[in-house]
C-alpha cells in the first residue's frame, strides 16, 4: 500500500519561508528566539546568585546592606538595571510563548506571529519601565 | 504492507495490539533509574515559569516603580517588607522557584555544550553546590532576619525597631 498524501483541503497551512535560509528552522525566528532565551536566562541566573548574596547582607548589619545597595544607586547601574529588566521581560514573554507553542493546539502554527507579539509587548513594556525607572534613578535626589 | 513502511511507535503494529496506544518496548526511552525525571523537569519549567512571571513582575513593580523607586531601598525598606509574612512568603517562593528554574536551565545548557563526560559532571556538581548554598542562605536570611539588630545592648543605627 502506497502512502496517500492528505488531500489539499485538509492540510494545515504553515507559514513556510520562501527564501532559502538553510533549513526551515535554522537562522530564522525559531532559532533566534531560542538563542535569545538562552542568553537572557544565563544572564538572569548569574544576577540572581549575586542578588541573593547582596540581600543577605541585611543579616550582617544595616550599614553593610545600605552601603552595598548604595553602589546600585548611580547612573551606570541604572542603565545596567534597565538592561537586566529588559532581559527578564523578554525571557518572561518568550517563555509564555514557548508554553503556548507546547500546550496550545495551534501554537506551533503561529509561533512566528507570537514572536512578533512578544517583541511588540517587550518594547511597550520597556519604554514604560525605562521612563519611570530612569527618571526616578537619575532625577531628583 | 510493504517491508519498508515505517511504523509510528504508538501505532500498535509493533506490539501486535493495534491501537493499543502503548509504546513498544524498543521505543521506550530512559532506563528505569531515570524514571520520568526529564519529563518532570520539562513540566516544572513551564509551571514555575508562569508563577515566576507574576512573582518577579510584582517584585520589580513594588521595589522599583512605586513611590521613590530604587532610592527608597535600604535596610529599613527590607525590614518593613519582611515584617509582613505575606512578603516573606512571596520572596521565599520567588527564591526557590527562580533558583530551581535557573539551575535546571543551566543544567540543560551544560548538557548541550560540555562534551566530555568528566567536564559535564564537574560543571553540574559546581552548579548544584552553588544552588544549594544560595537556596539555604536565602531561606535562612528570610526566616532568621532581625529587623531590630542589637549588639552589646546597643541598637544598631538604621534598624526597624518597634517604638
Amino acid at each position: 500500500m502506497d502512502p496517500v498524501p492528505a488531500p489539499l483541503c485538509c492540510r494545515e497551512v504553515y507559514s513556510v519561508p520562501t527564501k532559502p535560509a538553510g533549513t526551515l528552522y535554522r537562522g530564522r525566528e525559531g532559532m533566534w528566539s531560542w538563542v535569545g532565551h538562552r542568553i537572557t536566562g544565563v544572564v538572569i541566573f548569574f544576577f540572581l546568585l549575586v542578588h541573593v548574596l547582596d540581600t543577605s547582607l541585611v543579616r550582617v548589619s544595616p550599614e553593610a546592606y545600605t552601603a552595598v545597595i548604595g553602589a546600585y544607586k548611580n547612573p551606570l547601574m541604572a542603565l545596567g538595571e534597565t538592561g537586566l529588566v529588559a532581559a527578564i521581560v523578554f525571557h518572561a514573554f518568550n517563555g509564555l510563548r514557548i508554553i503556548a507553542v507546547d500546550f496550545w493546539k495551534k501554537g506551533a502554527k503561529y509561533q512566528r506571529q507570537m514572536l512578533w507579539v512578544v517583541l511588540g509587548l517587550w518594547i511597550v513594556t520597556m519604554v514604560a519601565f525605562s521612563i519611570r525607572h530612569l527618571s526616578l534613578a537619575l532625577g531628583g535626589h | 504492507m510493504s517491508a519498508t513502511e515505517i511504523q509510528s511507535p504508538r501505532s500498535g503494529q509493533i506490539s501486535g495490539k493495534p491501537e493499543s496506544g502503548k509504546i513498544a518496548p524498543k521505543y521506550r526511552r530512559g532506563g528505569s533509574s531515570r524514571g520520568n525525571f526529564e519529563m518532570a523537569a520539562w513540566l516544572f519549567m513551564r509551571l514555575s515559569g508562569v508563577v515566576l512571571v507574576v512573582l518577579i513582575f510584582g517584585h520589580l513593580f513594588v521595589n522599583l516603580l512605586v513611590g521613590e523607586g530604587i532610592h527608597a531601598i535600604d535596610f529599613g525598606f527590607v525590614a518593613g517588607k519582611w515584617a509582613d509574612p505575606f512578603w516573606q512568603f512571596w520572596d521565599l517562593a520567588m527564591l526557590w522557584l527562580a533558583m530551581l528554574h535557573g539551575t535546571n536551565g543551566v543544567r540543560t545548557i551544560i548538557n548541550d555544550y560540555a562534551e566530555k563526560d568528566s567536564t559535564r559532571f564537574w560543571l553540574k556538581m559546581v552548579l548544584y553546590a552553588a544552588t544549594a548554598v544560595i537556596i539555604i542562605l536565602g531561606t535562612l536570611v528570610i526566616f532568621t532576619f532581625n529587623p531590630c539588630p542589637v549588639v552589646d545592648g546597643v541598637q544598631l543605627p538604621g534598624g526597624f525597631c518597634p517604638a
